[in-house]
């Protein structure tokens, strides 16, 4: 009888477990894995208004790399994070520093940088929206001080839009930097300072030749998290400038949400979305090598 | 002897050294782009609009008014409807409410069994929900209005619920697999030894010890779900689309006068909920957000 009854024993074996978990079990494989392999080979197929498996090769692809709002959307998204990778870390590791003096009224200064990253990517975008209007905005006030000429009209200028929503971006993910970078630069060890300050090495020659390396797995960290919210850019640019003028500031989020819901196009919203998940993945594999793949070795 | 009565420590600095004036002052600077959109939204809203014609967007007010705010929670129109920005703050706190709770059980059983009752398979799935969060939402967008339409949820308050739990997952889970492990394993085998099953541990023991992680984890998701527009778009109708995406409407519609008073007064309306968590909560907010950046 116990022989028998051993199998089920392993079947039911933290039967409560198990039923505790389906609601992750159906996330990761019907939704993540089931998700993305059906919009994957769906974007192989001509469905317009529904999905219909009549397969294509690559034509979506095709089409979608010959189509000129993609291709302004992929450059826009390309400089727009090229710049908000460079400004995110860069000033968002200066202040984490500035904010490491031992400074006084830390927390109201950590309060005033972070209180954006609260704030909605809508409520970022209007806001910006106005403070740059250009005539009751900055450059109206600059006027009015006497400057006649004064021009910063970013938001209405095909060639600066994608600088007016950086501007907005940065604002709102810069604290969220901040606060990861300067967790990273209280991580390390009081004694390497002592040891640096023993050698008579100046603090911002420590900052560069031994707190940066060190802190290597921090950046990366952050890194990665900066670059795929980066990718996913979407309610910033639909509230700030609507994608315009005319086509001057397209995403990629943008292009798959139209085709997909409002062109009733859905192979080229798919094959997009493949693009979107395409890039991730050049980002996440070297980085998932980097942090898993190399433990192994070392 | 002499050099043991010196005093120890770093010498004190003065107040105000040049390094200091440096430090400060760049602080200063910053602080000032951070907080001046704040200040010119709360000055515009309060301001009538003859004086935003006229003015100074970083004045404050000559006359102060409230009539934005009423106008914007109550008359401001998206389209047909003129009823202002309640209906999406209704619709939002229905959405928000049940994604919260549902969101944070569903995470925080993931979590309990991934530490304590691991099966054959469960790192398996843990692995694929961390990678499953950098994947782009808009791959997942069609599927899911499949899966939703299926279910017969598409296009209702329940059907954004579902999609909340599902995308709250991945950082949730990882945020209480991390607590849960910090728990030491001995409770756990001593309530086994005592015959405490699954969910007798989970009430008794893990729960009442992770109360912190808990109030992280209603931080996170209270502010994630309030700011999203995305989903709101896509999974919800019209008379059901959440704040955000009410507000959208309304500042961006291109019918009508422009009211920038309003539009602030809207803008700033649909940021108090995050705003006030986010004051309110102060340090357990960095801490949940520092959560997304700790290694699974």
């Amino acid at each position: 009888m116990a022989t028998t009854k051993r199998p089920r024993n392993r079947m039911f074996r933290n039967i409560n477990a198990k039923i505790a978990a389906i609601p992750m079990v159906l996330t990761t494989l019907v939704v993540f894995v089931g998700g993305t392999i059906w919009t994957v080979v769906y974007s192989f197929t001509n469905s317009k208004l529904l999905p219909k498996l009549k397969f294509v090769g690559f034509d979506q692809y095709e089409r979608l790399w010959s189509n000129s709002r993609w291709l302004i959307s992929i450059e826009n998204l390309a400089l727009f994070g090229v710049f908000s990778l460079i400004f995110t870390i860069s000033v968002g590791f200066l202040l984490a520093v500035l904010m490491d003096q031992k400074i006084r009224f830390e927390d109201t200064f950590r309060t005033i940088m972070l209180y954006p990253f609260a704030l909605s990517f809508v409520v970022t975008g209007l806001v910006w929206q106005w403070i740059l209007n250009p005539s009751f905005g900055i450059q109206s006030i600059v006027r009015s001080l006497g400057w006649e000429s004064f021009t910063f009209n970013p938001l209405e200028n095909p060639n600066l839009v994608m600088y007016g929503l950086l501007i907005a971006g940065l604002w709102q993910g810069t604290g969220f930097v901040m606060c990861l970078l300067l967790a990273g630069l209280r991580g390390i060890d009081e004694d390497i300072w002592k040891a640096t300050r023993v050698d008579g090495i100046p603090t911002w020659k420590t900052y560069v030749i031994v707190i940066i390396p060190m802190m290597r797995p921090v950046f990366i960290t952050t890194l990665v998290l900066v670059a795929a919210g980066i990718i996913k850019l979407y309610d910033l640019v639909v509230a700030q400038t609507s994608g315009g003028p005319g086509n001057a500031s397209q995403v990629p989020a943008m292009y798959v949400y139209d085709y997909m819901f409002q062109a009733q196009n859905l192979g080229q919203g798919f094959a997009a979305s493949t693009m979107m998940l395409l890039s991730v993945l050049i980002v996440l594999i070297p980085w998932a090598y980097l942090e898993f793949g190399g433990k192994k070795h070392g | 002897m002499a050099e043991a009565v010196h005093p120890r420590g770093t010498k004190p600095r003065r107040r105000l050294s040049g390094r200091n004036i440096m430090l400060y002052g760049t602080l200063l600077v910053f602080s000032l782009y951070y907080i001046l959109p704040l200040w010119v939204m709360v000055m515009t809203s309060l301001k009538g609009m003859p004086e935003v014609r006229l003015g100074n967007i970083f004045a404050p007010p000559v006359e102060i008014t409230f009539e934005p705010w009423v106008k914007a929670w109550a008359e401001a129109c998206t389209g047909l409807n003129c009823d202002g920005l309640s209906r999406g703050f209704w619709n939002s706190v229905r959405i928000l409410i049940p994604s919260v709770i549902l969101s944070i059980i569903v995470a925080s059983v993931n979590g309990y069994a991934l530490v304590n009752w691991r099966f054959k398979g469960s790192d398996v799935f843990f692995t694929i929900l961390i990678f499953g969060s950098f994947i782009p939402y808009q791959v997942m967008l069609y599927p899911i209005v499949i899966l939703l339409r299926e279910m017969g949820l598409y296009g209702t308050l329940w059907g954004l619920v579902v999609v909340h739990t599902i995308f709250g997952m991945p950082i949730l889970t990882l945020l209480f697999r991390n607590y849960f492990s910090s728990i030491p394993e001995e409770l756990f085998k001593a309530a086994r030894v005592d015959g405490a099953g699954f969910w007798g541990i989970y009430f008794r023991i893990m729960l009442p010890m992770s109360l912190p992680i808990f109030v992280v984890a209603l931080i996170l998701q209270v502010t994630g779900i309030w700011n999203d527009f995305l989903f709101g778009v896509v999974y919800t109708k019209p008379d059901l689309y959440p704040m955000t995406v009410q507000l959208n409407n309304i500042v961006n519609s291109v019918q009508g006068v422009k009211e920038y008073n309003v539009n602030m007064a809207a803008t700033l309306l649909t940021g108090l909920v995050p705003l006030i968590i986010y004051f309110v909560s102060g340090k357990l907010f960095v801490r949940g957000i520092a959560a997304g950046a700790v290694k699974g």
